[in-house]
């Protein structure tokens, strides 16, 4: 081919480059991607604005944070509410942690592969997709009837446990999923059992994923009213929260807010959701900040 | 075929041998009827087409096919006279004896002394750490290029530096066998040669089996040589051994027409 390279293709090619078409195409998807994203920021930042303009004002008042629910709006602070939803996020992570996790380690890692744990697996996926109110339900039921509990911080929180539990038990079979299958053999190859194979190399390297999948499914769980409402969540509380104690939580209490007629209360379930908001994104800027962490020597 | 291929013990004493082998993935018979006997303090080549089942029959030496759901092993393969399969031994033990290096270098993702001394700490290694890293590098002839960084990632080398790193990572155990599939596939033609270097030194302490497609490594370095072809039987193809012999023998007068059409390059 002594000829200078040539750009268009000769007419007896068999190919049909087509090029400007296939850029067009190529363009209008690119537009309509852009599009989709362009509502979703919309949309969430106009939410932000109004919820901004309705509520931050009064997150400075004195008493939001420290004061307890009241009849009148502008008394009404959101500390048992706040000391809710921390108790049940500390409860949360301790107990659907171990479980979920563990869980995934042993389908992933131990369990044969037989129509059994196929069974299982299907099961655990369409449980992340029941309806919350069904736990709810179900937490009424076992925790708070059959075992005694009654309305209590445990049981909502053992309750949360049960909804996330499938999500979480999900998400780090995923991230277990994704540990190269060279790096078990190498580790396996210098004689490692399988404990030992699993927690230096598997998890270490699942980790990311692991805890990503944690901390949405925590979010999740902290932003949810439904089934907290059955199990025995109220949104006036005036005394603190405890393990077997009545308890209440953020959702719960800007529930309660905006259900009342008087309009100050829009104001104050305004402030209330910035620091529900503000909470899921000290949550969210620690998944990042751990899955950096344990990202470095890859 | 049913060739035996029980070597004489005046070339060496047999350190792992293997009786009537025959290796399923589920029903599929991947390798069959392998004898064989693997000389003590030797390098043993196993040549032979993809497919033959020579990464198979190097992973059933340290167990580490029970990795694998449904893979089996049916026949006997000893080690040191005590049959590999038995129920009272310990795949674990086994495995550390037995060391294994990967065609694609994988090290772990944690500092280049981590990769050393993982395996020596699981094996409850009471020793000099440091001693034992330092060691184990300059056994793989990488202690010069990595000392200055042993706290940088083992996934920052070259290619070639993480296959030797993973050499040494097999040494640190001081295991008696070495299992090498295809340890060169993935490096450029200075790294192989290093490579090769090393399997010379290190053939004084260690029995190594090697699975290459480089006929010139396997003269080069390899006493004993094992060709593998696929066989068809019943339309279903399983690999088998057709030669086994001194290395010499094998390139330069072997017996079967398909080895002789294999080392010299006009096969298939
Ligand atoms: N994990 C596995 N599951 C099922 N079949 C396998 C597996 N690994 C290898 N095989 C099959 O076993 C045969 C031998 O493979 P292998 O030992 O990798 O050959 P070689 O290393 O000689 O190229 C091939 O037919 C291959 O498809
Ligand atoms: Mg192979």
């Amino acid at each position: 081919m002594a000829s200078p390279p040539q750009i268009s293709s000769t007419p007896q090619s068999i190919f049909r480059p087509n090029a400007k078409h296939r850029e067009a195409i190529s363009k209008i998807f690119r537009i309509i991607c852009a599009i989709g994203l362009g509502i979703g920021l919309v949309v969430l930042g106009l939410l932000l604005v109004d919820v901004f303009q309705d509520g931050f004002a009064r997150l400075w008042q004195p008493g939001f944070f420290t004061g307890n629910a009241s009849r009148f709006a502008q008394k009404a602070g959101l500390r048992t509410a706040l000391l809710g939803s921390v108790w049940l996020l500390i409860l949360l992570l301790l107990i659907s942690v171990p479980i979920g996790v563990g869980a995934a380690v042993y389908l992933e890692e131990y369990a044969p592969k037989n129509r059994l744990s196929q069974f299982i697996e299907i099961n655990i996926a369409n449980l992340a997709g029941v309806p919350s109110i069904v736990y709810g339900l179900l937490g009424l039921g076992i925790f708070n009837e059959l075992f005694g509990l009654g309305p209590t911080l445990l049981s909502g929180a053992l309750t949360l446990s049960l909804l996330i539990l499938p999500l979480i038990i999900v998400a780090s079979r995923e991230a277990i999923r994704g540990v190269p299958q060279s790096m078990r053999e190498a580790s396996y190859g210098l004689g490692a059992t399988k404990w030992q194979t699993v927690s230096n190399h598997v998890l270490p390297y699942a980790i990311p994923g692991i805890v990503t999948g944690v901390i949405i499914s925590v979010s999740r769980a902290v932003g949810e009213t439904a089934p907290l409402i059955v199990v025995g969540a109220v949104g006036y509380l005036t005394s603190n929260p405890g393990l077997l104690r009545r308890f209440s939580a953020l959702p719960i209490q800007i529930f309660d807010w905006i259900s009342r007629p008087q309009a100050a209360f829009t104001n104050t379930a305004a402030a209330g959701i910035i620091v529900l908001l503000a909470l899921l994104f000290v949550m969210n800027g620690t998944a990042i900040y751990i899955r950096n962490r344990f990202s470095t020597f890859r | 075929m049913q060739l035996t291929h029980q070597t004489s013990t005046a070339q060496g004493t047999s350190i792992i041998s293997t009786q009537d082998v025959n290796i399923f993935y589920g029903s599929f018979l991947a390798v069959k009827q392998i004898n064989l006997d693997i000389l003590r303090n030797k390098i043993t080549a196993f040549i032979g087409p993809s497919g033959c089942g020579k990464s198979t029959l190097l992973r059933a030496f340290n167990r580490l096919n029970d990795l694998i759901v449904g893979a089996r092993v049916d026949g006997t393969i000893s080690y040191k006279g005590r049959n590999l399969y038995a129920p009272e031994i310990d795949p674990v033990e086994v495995r550390r004896q037995i060391g294994m290096v990967f065609q694609r270098p994988n090290p772990f993702p944690k500092s280049i002394y981590e990769n050393i001394a993982f395996g020596a700490r699981i094996n409850g290694y009471r020793g000099d750490m440091d001693e034992l890293v330092e060691r184990s590098l300059r056994q793989a002839a990488i202690w010069d290029e990595v000392k200055d960084k042993l706290k940088q990632s083992g996934l920052s080398l070259s290619g070639g530096q993480q296959q030797r790193l993973c050499i040494a990572r097999a040494m640190a155990v001081q295991p008696e066998v070495i299992l090498m599939d295809e340890p060169a596939s993935a490096l450029d033609p200075i790294s192989t040669l290093r490579i090769e270097d090393l399997m010379q030194e290190l053939k004084e302490q260690y029995t190594i089996i090697i699975v290459t497609h480089n006929m010139q490594q396997a003269s080069r370095v390899a006493d004993m040589t094992a060709f593998f072809n696929v066989e068809l039987t019943d339309g279903k193809r399983s690999g088998c051994l057709v030669e086994y012999d001194k290395t010499e023998q094998i390139f330069q007068n072997p017996q079967q027409q398909s080895t002789q059409e294999y080392v010299t390059g006009r096969f298939g």
